[in-house]
Parts: structure tokens; sequence; C-alpha cells
């Protein structure tokens, strides 16, 4: 145990083992090392490798999937192997990739150290956060080994379909516990990320001068602790019904089947925001340091958050209007209202990038990319709150598409996230030039993947089909869906490479972008306890009023101009690192 | 200390609210107490943030003109390294896996759950690392 | 101000025709093309918000790039802009609300009917029965049953399902209802148009999902009589089976849908 001591003024004095200048912890090595580190960033960063590799993974099943649906009587997969492939598509995506990759991932690493802490509140607990996740999904990916085959109910699992009739096999039993421990390792995490932002922070970072990322993440981390825990009794409930002959969800025994989804969609609305918030506040912060400027709407920014969280509890029966036994008025109009705060954001970024000198970085091509299609997905999910509408759209391919140009906006943002922080957890940059190659193929392959699926959804494609005989004449529009997913595919190979070629090449100084908050005041990678000293917190923009004290925000009205000035060192460092690039790529 | 709080109060009374209106409405029992839940979820830490807020002095990170001497002093207590999440979680697997494949995997799975509890405690107890 | 804004959108719902169509369909029934102007209407409102977003977007992103090492004015707030981006939107979400009512109303209302269909869907295929008469048509897979309305009529249907859930989906009527075990759900719909639609399961149930198709014919009134009668006897229809005692295929306790009640 290390009791911390935080520094007389502007230094603090982090070894705790009393040797100078060592950060490491004596003792454990290389595997040993990794297994029982407590410290965050390690294990943000066994979170961050984790959930994009099973971002691959799920991607390979997508690959698939698309092959089999590129002409209408598919026999590259069978039928069942179809269920198994869309099911562990949709769970490894949602339960193992995205929220993970966010919360576990770039928060874990990012948001002590944006708010001046030295680690997580409790280490140990998030250490326990990693492996129940890591178990948790080798738990679920365990179902194609078995004879029965992975899960193949849907990442949904309605009841009565998920039974032990319908589905008997370990292959959902595992998918059932892979999500137990998945679940706990989430509810962990909002615990932790709760606990640090309320106790951490450092002296002067009152709560309204979080940077929006870390704002963002504990509104996420009050979600999870509001969702999970029902997800988790539903899933105890639905392996009863299993085994043990209750009969919560089964007609048969005076059960009700609609439960399940209530049950399961009061987690999993907040659930969609548990996943969206995170990359919204990695958007955010990446749009603000390449326009050069503060966070336009710094405070409607944070009500737009909390509002977004406080709606997001009531509008879980929007994935239910088809069921004909929901109060449909009710949240209908929940769920429209929702849209408002998620313009504001939109309006903000653009104001954000309004009158700004815009950089464009990989990261911030990402950002930009995000911004873009979330745009699509968020219309398009203004059409599915209107019950009528849902009514035509529901379960076809048109719902496919809406949320894949939202997740595949997260894909975005999250790339440009490890592009903008990557740096700083490892002390490298990626090199710009793939990095831009890697955009393209992902932005443009996201909208030829999606854009058609719109129609094939509004031309009565259902979703979750392995084959079309009726109707050929969906091949065409099949098949450039396809041909997008393969530009998508490609963008993650290209990411890959990426990360091979730019290993350990382009050493990146403690704040290459002129970022704005505090992870950037420390070095890169960031020492064991996080700072060896702490600027003045005077504003959300602690780094940014250190580096130019002449350039504070300005509340509406007041004066000052642009005026030139000079660039910092690491600037300069950035500007000849990118002239380097373009040498040898 | 008083925003946290306010921020829980906030949320809380927002869903309380909402509880009150869906139920009368529809009479669905689930949503009704899924939301009530909640809203004692985000009202209980609410109102013991609050209570603590009223009788305690802003702390540094309240405080919009603090300095950073001002923190020092003992943050908390980091433990350094521990085998004993790795154990832990090992043990939580193996308890999942005799949901699935059979109730003898508990015997692992307790195990090792039981060998990091008991670890971890001693290891505070110690005050050391592994 | 709210009818400020929901009345234009309104006009334009209603002179549906001359507006572009927005990927959807009219459709084959009164209900149908309700949804279908009030598609048309949310898509206008999306083309205008999502142009304005998109254009002020790309102007930002031509405009502003980065020229020298300028630090731009450091400006946070406007209040009136901020003002404006939160009350417009509420004020067209009112519109969109006030709309959805309206057109759900429509949709949820259960008139009087002529004819009632029960429709049972099972893993995997469907059962359509017609009360009062003798005319069960039962199809599996690869059977794709018809089910057989009249045009210009109110037709009921009674929807159950047997074990999972199902989606009783006809996209020339822009509908879609899940079929639960242990509920009956029920709607009303006319259709204004006579011919062959296709029909299909939108809800996963399992493994032979993907196969569980069913047609929709709509005929004349007299049309349906006589098809109502050659179908009454066995022998002439051969894919139709005859009920025998039992009144519907569920096997389990069913009672009515409704928001009211527990689940
Ligand atoms: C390469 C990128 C991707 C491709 C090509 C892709 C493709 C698909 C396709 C074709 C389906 C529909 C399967 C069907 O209904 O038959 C699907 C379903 C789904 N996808 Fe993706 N997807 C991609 C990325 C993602 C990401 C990043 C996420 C989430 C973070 C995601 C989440 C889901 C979910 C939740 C489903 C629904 C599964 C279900 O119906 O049970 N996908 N995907
Ligand atoms: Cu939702
Ligand atoms: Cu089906």
């Amino acid at each position: 145990m290390v009791d911390l001591i935080t520094p007389p003024p502007a230094i603090i004095d982090v070894d705790h083992d009393g040797d100078e200048g060592h950060d490491e912890h004596h003792g454990a090595t290389g595997i040993l090392k990794w297994m029982t580190s407590t410290d965050h960033k390690v294990i943000g960063l066994s979170y961050t490798v984790t959930s994009v590799v099973m971002l691959i993974i799920g991607g390979l099943f997508a690959e698939i999937i698309r092959a089999q649906l590129a002409s209408p009587n598919g026999t590259l997969v069978s039928l069942a192997q179809y269920n198994e492939l869309f099911t562990m598509h949709g769970s490894v995506m949602i339960y193992l990739f995205a929220g993970p990759f966010a919360f576990g991932g770039l928060a874990n690493i990012i948001v002590p150290i944006q708010i001046g802490a030295p680690d997580m509140a409790f280490p140990r607990l998030n250490a326990l956060s990693y492996w129940l996740y890591l178990m948790g999904s080798i738990t679920m990916l365990m179902g194609f080994f078995t004879a029965g085959g992975a899960a193949n109910f849907g990442w949904v699992a309605y009841a009565p379909l998920s039974n032990s009739i319908n589905t008997p096999g370990a292959g959902a039993d595992l998918w059932i516990g892979g999500l137990l421990l998945t679940g706990f390792s989430a509810i962990f995490t909002g615990v932790n990320l709760t606990a640090t932002i309320f106790y951490l922070r450092a002296p002067g970072m009152t709560m309204f001068r979080m940077p929006i990322f870390t704002w963002n993440m504990l509104v996420t981390a009050i979600l999870i602790l509001l969702a999970f825990p029902v997800l988790t009794a539903g899933l105890i409930m639905l392996y009863c019904d299993r085994h043990f002959g209750t009969h919560i969800f089964s007609v048969a025994g005076g059960g009700v089947p609609v439960l399940w989804q209530h049950i399961f969609w009061f987690w999993g609305h907040p659930e969609v925001y548990i996943l969206a918030l995170p990359f919204f506040g990695m958007a955010t912060e990446i749009i603000a340091v390449f326009s050069k400027k503060p966070v336009f709407g710094y405070k409607s920014m944070v009500f737009a958050t909390l509002s977004i969280g406080a709606l997001s509890l009531g509008v879980w029966a929007h994935h239910m209007f088809t069921t004909g036994v929901v109060l449909l008025p009710f949240f209908s109009f929940m769920s429209l209202m929702i849209a408002v705060p998620t313009g504001i954001k939109i309006f903000n970024w653009i104001g954000t990038m309004w009158r700004g000198e815009l950089w464009f970085s990989t990261a911030m091509l990402m950002a930009l990319g995000f911004l873009f299609t979330f745009l699509i997905g968020g219309l398009t999910g203004i059409y599915l709150a209107s019950p009528p509408l849902d009514f035509f759209t529901h379960d076809t391919y048109f719902v496919v598409a809406h949320f894949h140009s939202i997740v595949m906006a997260l894909v975005l943002a999250g790339m440009g996230g490890l592009y903008f922080w990557g740096p700083k957890i490892t002390g490298y940059l990626l090199n710009e030039k793939f990095g831009r190659i890697q955009f393209w193929f992902l932005f443009i392959g996201t909208q030829v993947f999606t854009f058609p699926q719109y129609i094939l959804g509004l031309d009565g494609m259902p979703r979750r089909i392995a084959m079309y005989p009726h109707s050929p004449q969906w091949k065409t529009l099949n098949d450039w869906s396809t041909f997008g997913a393969i530009l998508v595919g490609i963008s993650m190979i290209v990411f890959v490479v990426n990360v091979g070629y730019s290993w350990k090449k382009y050493p990146c100084g403690d704040n290459p972008w002129d970022a704005q908050t505090l992870e950037w005041f420390t070095t890169s990678p960031p020492p064991h306890h996080n700072f060896y000293r702490l600027p003045q917190i005077r504003s959300e923009r602690p780094t940014w009023d250190y580096n130019h004290p002449e350039h504070r925000s300005l509340a509406h009205g007041t004066g000052g101009t642009g005026t030139h000035h000079e660039p910092p060192l690491a600037n300069a460092i950035v500007g000849a690192l990118e002239h380097d690039q373009d040498h040898d790529a | 200390m008083r925003v946290e709080a306010k921020l829980l109060l906030g949320l809380g009374a927002f869903f309380g609210v909402m509880a009150v209106v869906y139920w009368n409405w529809g009479h669905e029992n689930a949503g009704g107490v899924m939301m009530f839940a909640g809203m004692l979820l985000c009202l209980v830490p609410g109102s013991y943030y609050y209570w603590w807020s009223r009788r305690m002095k802003a702390r540094p990170e309240d405080d919009p003109n603090a300095t950073q001497g001002e923190g020092a002093g003992v943050v908390g207590s980091f433990p350094g390294s521990s085998i004993f999440p790795f154990t832990l979680g090992m043990g939580a697997f193996f308890v999942v896996l005799a949901l699935v494949f059979g109730i003898w995997f508990l015997v692992p799975g307790l195990g090792l759950a039981a060998w990091a509890l008991l670890g971890a405690t001693a290891e505070g107890r110690r005050g050391g690392h592994v | 101000m709210r009818r400020f804004v929901a009345l234009p959108l309104g006009a334009l719902a209603l002179s549906g025709c001359t507006v572009p169509a927005f990927g959807a369909h009219k459709g084959a029934t009164t209900e149908s093309s309700s949804v279908f102007h009030l598609w048309q209407g949310f898509s206008i409102g999306a083309v205008i918000i999502g142009g304005f977003v998109t254009v002020l977007f790309v102007y930002a992103i031509l405009r502003f790039r980065r020229k020298g090492d300028n630090i731009p004015r450091q400006a946070q707030y406007h209040l009136p802009a901020e003002v404006i981006y939160t009350v417009v939107p509420i004020l067209v979400v009112f519109g969109l609300f006030a709309a959805t009512l309206v057109v759900e109303n429509k949709e949820v209302a259960n008139p009087k009917a002529n004819v009632t269909v029960d429709v049972n869907a099972f893993q995997w295929g469907w059962k359509f029965t017609y009360p009062h008469t003798e005319t069960v048509v039962i199809g599996q897979t690869t059977q794709d049953p018809t089910m057989v309305i009249p045009v210009n009529t109110n037709v009921h249907i009674n929807l159950t399902s047997t074990d999972v859930i199902h989606g009783f989906y006809v996209r020339a009527f822009n509908f879609s209802r899940y079929a639960l075990p242990g509920v009956l759900n029920q709607f009303t719909l006319e259709a204004v148009k006579t011919g062959n639609f296709s029909g299909q399961c939108t809800q996963l149930c399992g493994l032979y999902h993907s196969l569980m198709f069913f047609n929709v014919k709509v005929v004349s009134k007299s049309q349906y009589t006589a098809w109502l009668a050659s179908t009454a006897n066995p022998v002439a229809f051969a894919a139709a089976q005859k009920t025998t005692g039992q009144q519907t295929a569920t096997q389990v306790p069913t009672k009515p849908a409704s928001s009211h009640g527990d689940n």
C-alpha cells in the first residue's frame, strides 16, 4: 500500500518507494507484472487492446454475414450458423467491444488524469473489472466450441425463444454466464468512475471545470449503476427459467414473456447511451483541440448530457412498440424529446468549429466523420420514435441501417480517440498518412454499407434472415452493402498495419496537439501516479491556460481577437514529425 | 460536494416524477418498479452527500480558487500491485462455468474466490505489495 | 406556437401526393397511406434540419481550415444562438408528436369490422382461421399460405402465437405487429387495392425464421364470398384444412393486449 502524499506546491512526490526517478513497482516483471498491476493506465490499456480484438472478431462475423447475404440463396453458412453469427456479432460488438472500449479502456486511462487524480479510486476493484471482462468475453465466445454452437437467439434473447425448450444447449448458458461476468465488470467500473470523479479531483477542479469527456463518463457511470443491475437480475431470472423450472417468462406457467422485454430494454436503452456518451465526449475533446477553441457552450453541453441521461431511463419501450402492449404516447414523447439535447450537442460541436483554426489530423477527421454519420443515425432515429413509423420499419433493415449509422459513428469517434490519446498512453504517435487512408476507407465504407440498408428496409427486407429467395431484386443493394462492409474491413487492416508500422517510431512529447485539458500537462506516458506537478486549475482547460495565458476563454460579448503566436515546442516537434512522415511513408 | 449532491438529487427527482406519471398512466408494474428503484438509487446517495455537504468545509476540489498546495497531504491509499483481483476474477469465471457445465466447477471457483478474499484482506493489513 | 409548427407539417402531410416519397410507398390500405403521409412529413423535417446542419458543417470545414498558427478568438458562449437551437427543436418535437398522435390513433382504433380473421403464428408457419365459417388456411415454411380478404371492408385481425414471438409484417400495409404467446393482439385494416401482397415473419423465431412467408390476397367482395364458400368444402380446397373442433391453435391462455394492466 502506498499513501500518496500530495506535494508542497507544484511538485507531487509520486515515488512511494523512496528511490528517486523510479516509477515502476519493484518485483514482478513481464506477464506477472501485467497480471498484478493495479495501475489504471495498465488496466486501461489491457481493456483497450482486448476490446479492439473484440471489434476485430465481431467484424469478422459481420463480414461472414455480409458474404452470406451477397446472394438471395446464400449457402456460405447454414441457417443455424447464420443465427449464431448475427447473435454473436451483435453481442460481441455491444457487450464486449463498444462499452468496454469506452468506459474500461479510454475512460479508465484518461478520466483520472483529466481531473488530476493519481489513480482510480479503487485500483484493485478496477483490476477485478478487467479480469471479469476478459473471462466474460472468453466465456461468451466459448459457445462456438460447444456441440450445440453459440447462442442463437439474437443479442436481445427474447423470451420464450431463449428458454430451454427452444434454445437448449450450453451456448446459450455460456452467453448468459459471459454476460453476468461482463455485467459485474461494468458495474464495478461504474462505481469506480463515480467515486474517482466525486472524490479524487485535484484542488480547483470543480465539477464545472471537468472536461466534457469526464462529464460524459460521469453520466455514463451513473447510467451503468442504474441499468446494469436490472440486466443482471433479468439474466438470473432467465437462467432460473431455463434450469430451475421457474416460469417467469413462460406463458404455460403463468409467466409473462413481455416482461423480459421490459427488463431487457430498461437496461438496453440506457445502454445505448452508455455506449454513445463516452464517444460523444471523445469527439467533443477532439473537435475542441483541433479547432484551437474551447468547447462551445460548455455548460449547455453538460446539461444536454445530463438530460440525455435522465430521459434515457424513460424510453425503453420504444423498442417494444410493435408488441401492442405498451403505452405508446408516453414512450413516443420521451423518445422524441431526447432529440433535443442531442441536437444541442450537434450544434455545440459545430459552434466549436465555428471561426476556429481547423487542423485536419486523423483524429479530427475521425471526429468529423463521427459527426456526420451520427447526424444521419440521429435523424433516422427520430422516425423510429414515432409508433406508426416504427410499426412500418420495425425489424427491417431500416432499423439495422439506423443503428449501424450510430454505432459506426461511435467506431469513428473511438478511432479518433485512439489517434488522439494513443500518444499520451504510449508516448508515440501513429502515422498520419496511414491514418488518413484508414479514415477514408472507414468513412466511405460506413456510408456505402448503411445507405443501401435503409432502402432495403423500406423495401421490406426483414433483419436476421439468412436468405431472401422470394426477393432476388434485393441482391444489388445487398451487394453494395457488402462492398461497403469490405471497405470497413480494409480500414481495420490499415489500422493494424499502422500500429505495426508506427511502433515506437514517432515519440510525441507531452503535448503534441497543443491540447487543453490536464492529461496533456503530464508526460507521455504519464508516470506511475500520473503527475510530477500540477498547474493551477482555473478553468476546464488548465493546460491551455498554462501554455497560453493570454488566450483564456471568453464569455460572450467580451473583447479579444485572434493574434499571432509562436507554436509551442511540442507543436513544432509534431510539425517536424509530419514532415518526416511524408518522407518515409 | 454540493454539486454532486444536487446532481443526484435532481436525477432522482426526475425519475420520481417519471415513475409517478408512468404508473398512473399505464398501470404497468415492471417499468414503474424499475423507475422507482432508479429514483431511490439516486436519492439515497444524493441525500447522503447533501447531508455531508451542509456539515463539512468545502474541499479544495470544490473551491474555484484553490491552489495546488491546498491539496497537500494524504490523498488516499493506493495499492501498488496485487494478484488477488486476478485470482478473484478466475474464481468468478469458474463459478460461472459451474452454471453451465456442472456443479463441480464450484470447487475451484469458490476456492479461488475464498483465497482471493482472504489474501486481499491480509494484504491490506500488511500494507505492502505482493 | 405549437400550432405554428404543426400546421405546415400537417398541411404537407395532407398534400402528400405531390411530395416525394422518400423511399416509402402509399401501400394498399387506408392506414398505410396515413403512415405514408406521416413518413413524408417526418422526411421533410429531416431533410430541412439535416440539410441545414450539413450546410453549416461543410461550410465550417471549408471556411475555417487552419491557415498558419493563429490562435482564434476563444469564444465559448453565445446565449442567443444556444437558446434558438434549444427552443426550435423543442417546437419541432411537439409538431412531430402531434402528427404522430393523429396517425397513431387512427391505427390503433378498432372500428366496427365486417370480416374477422384469426391469425395464428407458429414455428414456422401461419394459420388463418375465419371464425363462423369452416375455412382455415395453414401453411408451413415452404407452403406460403395465403390470407384472403375483401377490399374496401374493415377487416379485424386477431393475432396470436402458439410458441415464440413472431412478427406479422406486410409491406403493403406499412404495418407490423408481434404475434405474442399468451397475448391477443387486435387491429383493424381496410384494404383499398386488390392484388397479391407478400408478408413475412420479421421477429426472430428460430431456425426457419428466414422462410416464414405468407401472402395476402385482396379480392372484391363477391370474389371473397365465393372463395369462402368454395373453401368451406374441404375437397374443393386442397391447401386448406378443415377445423376439427378446436377453434384456434393456441395452447396457452390468451388475453387481450392492452397497455393497461399487468403487462
Ligand atoms: C464492419 C462493420 C459492421 C458490419 C459489416 C455489420 C453488419 C451487420 C449486419 C449485416 C447485421 C444484420 C444481421 C441480420 O440482421 O441478419 C448486423 C447486426 C448487428 N450489428 Fe453490426 N455490423 C458492423 C459493425 C457493428 C458495430 C460496430 C456494432 C456495435 C457496436 C454492431 C452491432 C450490431 C448489432 C447489435 C446487431 C443486431 C444483432 C441482432 O440482430 O441480434 N455492428 N451487423
Ligand atoms: Cu432505445
Ligand atoms: Cu420469424
